[in-house]
């Protein structure tokens, strides 16, 4: 299955260009919709949207905080799903969330719901490839692409097993940690995204720890692009709103594209 | 024979709970533990340190009491498997000497824990002081300030502890905040996980690191009673280590066995499946997938799941899952104590309260025999106890 995010991301990458997707927690502040349509207008590539869960593991204090306040304020996947399917932009919308999430709801149920939603990809961080079959086969069956993440200490023939499965993209863990922003990218970055490219023609992204407009440049020297969740949130939790996450959307934009 | 309470299915399942559901970062982790301790577990070396440790530094074998008082009172013969007589004061240093044995066996120098009450959390530091580990514990914030004198024991021990204060800053927001870390500091550090729950191999190895307790106590029952079992064997779940342990020894048998969840905490009865803290099992979760906060007066059962192995042996109908609500277990507390002489935690005393409401009914009929695994002693207890049964005589002594 070639869905339409590996579609769209291989061919602006193709085309010369560094990948950007920013991550926005669903229904973090009134106007968590406008961002979204903000950080497209800003040169994302495509979008991951957070539907918050009560226990994230795989996040730092940023996006449980992010999560938290969604889910004060009311948010359910429901809410975000039935929001984002107003969501007026070009990009790809895939969303990130626990498992628990997906279980509750059911496979089908769930995978179908993203697909009436027009989201076109999921992330579930604590579904590894091992837990993958009863999800991996409903999404696929709905023609929602499922990104898997492989881990700087993933083996070898895991890690080509991943990539042969994952779609829509390669998620790259660039650091063993959880998210968050870090003052320098890690060493494992450069090394992992090497090992990806050299496994995969699929386009390969990496996340976790890269913070600002230099690092993502720095990781996409040796990937095919960047996803930046907590610099952004961060900045959503301070106050940014969408004009603040476009400004910040629109530097790491102007730094990938120096490269 | 049965297959139950043997060994799990190749990707950790017990029936269709269990498995491994965390990031990719730490599988290798998980599977590498695996390995350890299936090799270890085979090696009668290991066995043998880790008897011996329990043996000479743990007080073990603990014994088993008749319970002569208490029996005549409630109609039914009443046996106590004492766990409050371990070093430390619960079944939780049998499971924390097998870990960090196996640390040791893997080259680790580091022990990372999450705590609740702060049992789990003292017998880790307790271990890491013996075995020459540095040590780390989670502890979620409120109870922190709820349990400070075993805070100040962990660090007594030479743990550092850290407060947790994301999420509901309770023992779940503490094993979220321990996996966050493990995944950063996988190379050296083991997670010394407290309960038969969590990713593949942790349910079955930390019920193995407890099935001392059910061997122990199958034997000491036989040579009380005659060579007969207990008609019932009874234990609390909150994760469900001790009960796992004690219904190890006892699944091949034909005693009636008997989980008692705290009511405000009753994944299995509630029978919700999710996954949360990797693995599949029943949990207190809203609509949406969302997981709840468990509420009773026991710390240390206040966990919204519960361990892989105990959702199949319920599913399956081998074990009876019942609650035990505040009340009736605060009952428990002081009955047995002045009953018997023995102040039990408020965990096993969920355990006791049923057995109370239970005996001489079709349930625990007059006459029958039953053995009650007493999980912990009750000095943790104590304060909050005297601050529920006597507020006033409390405030009075601190003016």
């Amino acid at each position: 299955m070639t869905g339409a995010i590996e579609i769209a991301l291989r061919a602006r990458r193709d085309a010369g260009r560094k990948l950007l997707v920013p991550y926005v927690t669903g229904g973090l502040g009134p106007d968590w919709v406008r961002v979204v349509e903000a950080v497209a207008a800003a040169g994302a590539d495509a979008i991951e949207v957070g539907l918050p869960f009560s226990d994230p593991v795989m996040d730092g204090p940023v996006i449980q905080e992010a999560s938290q306040q969604a889910l004060a304020a009311g948010a359910t996947p429901a809410s975000i799903l039935t929001e984002l399917s107003r969501v007026d932009v070009d990009v790809p919308l895939v969303v990130m969330t626990y498992y628990n999430i997906v279980f509750r709801a059911g496979h089908r149920r769930f995978a179908r719901s993203l697909a009436d939603q027009g989201v076109s990809g999921a992330i579930v961080p604590d579904l590894p490839l091992i837990e993958l079959d009863g999800w991996g086969a409903a999404a696929d069956g709905a023609g929602v692409e499922t990104i898997l993440l492989v881990a700087p200490n993933t083996p070898d023939a895991t890690l080509a097993q991943i990539c042969e499965r994952s779609h829509g993209w390669i998620y790259g863990v660039a650091v063993m940690g959880v998210t968050g922003e870090r003052a320098t990218l890690a060493s494992t970055a450069a090394t992992l995204g090497r090992r990806l490219k050299a496994a995969t023609d699929k386009p390969v992204l990496l996340g976790v720890g890269v913070s600002t407009p230099e690092q993502a440049a720095e990781a996409a020297a040796d990937a095919d692009g960047v996803i930046v969740g907590s610099a952004l949130v961060r900045r959503l939790l301070e106050g940014a709103g969408p004009d603040g996450a476009a400004a910040f959307v629109a530097e790491l934009r102007a730094g990938l594209d120096a490269l | 024979m049965t297959s139950l309470m043997g060994h799990p299915s190749a990707d950790g399942r017990f029936g269709e709970f269990g498995g491994r559901f965390l990031p990719e970062s730490l599988i290798p982790a998980c599977a590498e533990l695996e390995a350890a301790f299936t090799d270890a577990w085979a090696d009668p070396s290991f066995h043998a340190e880790y008897e011996s440790v329990l043996h000479h530094y743990g007080g073990r074998p603990t014994p088993v009491t008749e319970c002569r008082n208490l029996s005549a009172q409630l109609g039914v013969r009443l046996l106590l498997k004492r766990e409050d007589l371990a070093h430390t004061g619960s079944h939780k240093i049998n499971n924390v000497i097998g870990q960090a044995l196996l640390a040791r066996r893997m080259g680790k120098t580091r022990l990372i824990a999450e705590t609740g009450a702060g049992q789990h959390g003292v017998a880790t530091a307790t271990a890491a002081a013996l075995l020459g580990f540095e040590c780390r514990i989670y502890m979620g914030a409120i109870d922190v300030v709820r349990q400070a004198l075993n805070v100040f024991r962990m660090e007594l021990l030479g743990a550092e502890v850290v407060p947790v204060s994301s999420g509901s800053r309770t023992l779940k927001d503490a094993i979220n905040e321990t996996l966050r870390e493990w995944v950063a500091t996988v190379g050296a550090t083991h997670y010394c996980l407290g309960s038969v729950m969590g990713p593949h191999p942790y349910p079955w190895m930390v019920r193995e690191f407890q099935r001392i307790v059910g061997t122990e106590a199958q034997g000491q029952c036989r040579e009380l009673l005659d060579g007969e079992d207990p008609d019932v064997v009874v234990a609390c779940v909150g994760g469900g280590s001790n009960a796992a342990g004690t219904f190890a020894g006892f699944v091949d048998t034909d005693a009636r066995l008997v989980g008692v969840e705290p009511a405000g905490g009753a994944a299995i009865g509630r029978g919700i499946p999710g996954v949360v803290h990797g693995s599949k099992s029943y949990l207190l979760q809203d609509e949406h997938g969302q997981v709840l906060e468990a509420h009773s007066l026991s710390a240390g059962l206040d966990y919204p799941g519960v361990g892989p192995e105990h959702a199949h042996l319920a599913a399956t109908g081998r074990v009876t899952y019942v609650a035990a609500d505040d009340a009736e277990v605060l009952d428990a507390f002081s009955l047995l104590a002045r009953t018997e002489g023995i102040i039990p935690a408020l965990e096993p005393a969920h355990a006791l309260a049923w057995v109370v409401r239970a005996a001489g009914t079709e349930e625990l009929p007059a006459g029958c025999t039953v053995m009650v695994t007493l999980s912990g002693r009750g000095d943790k207890d104590v304060a909050q106890v005297a601050e529920m049964l006597h507020p006033r005589r409390i405030v009075e002594s601190l003016m």
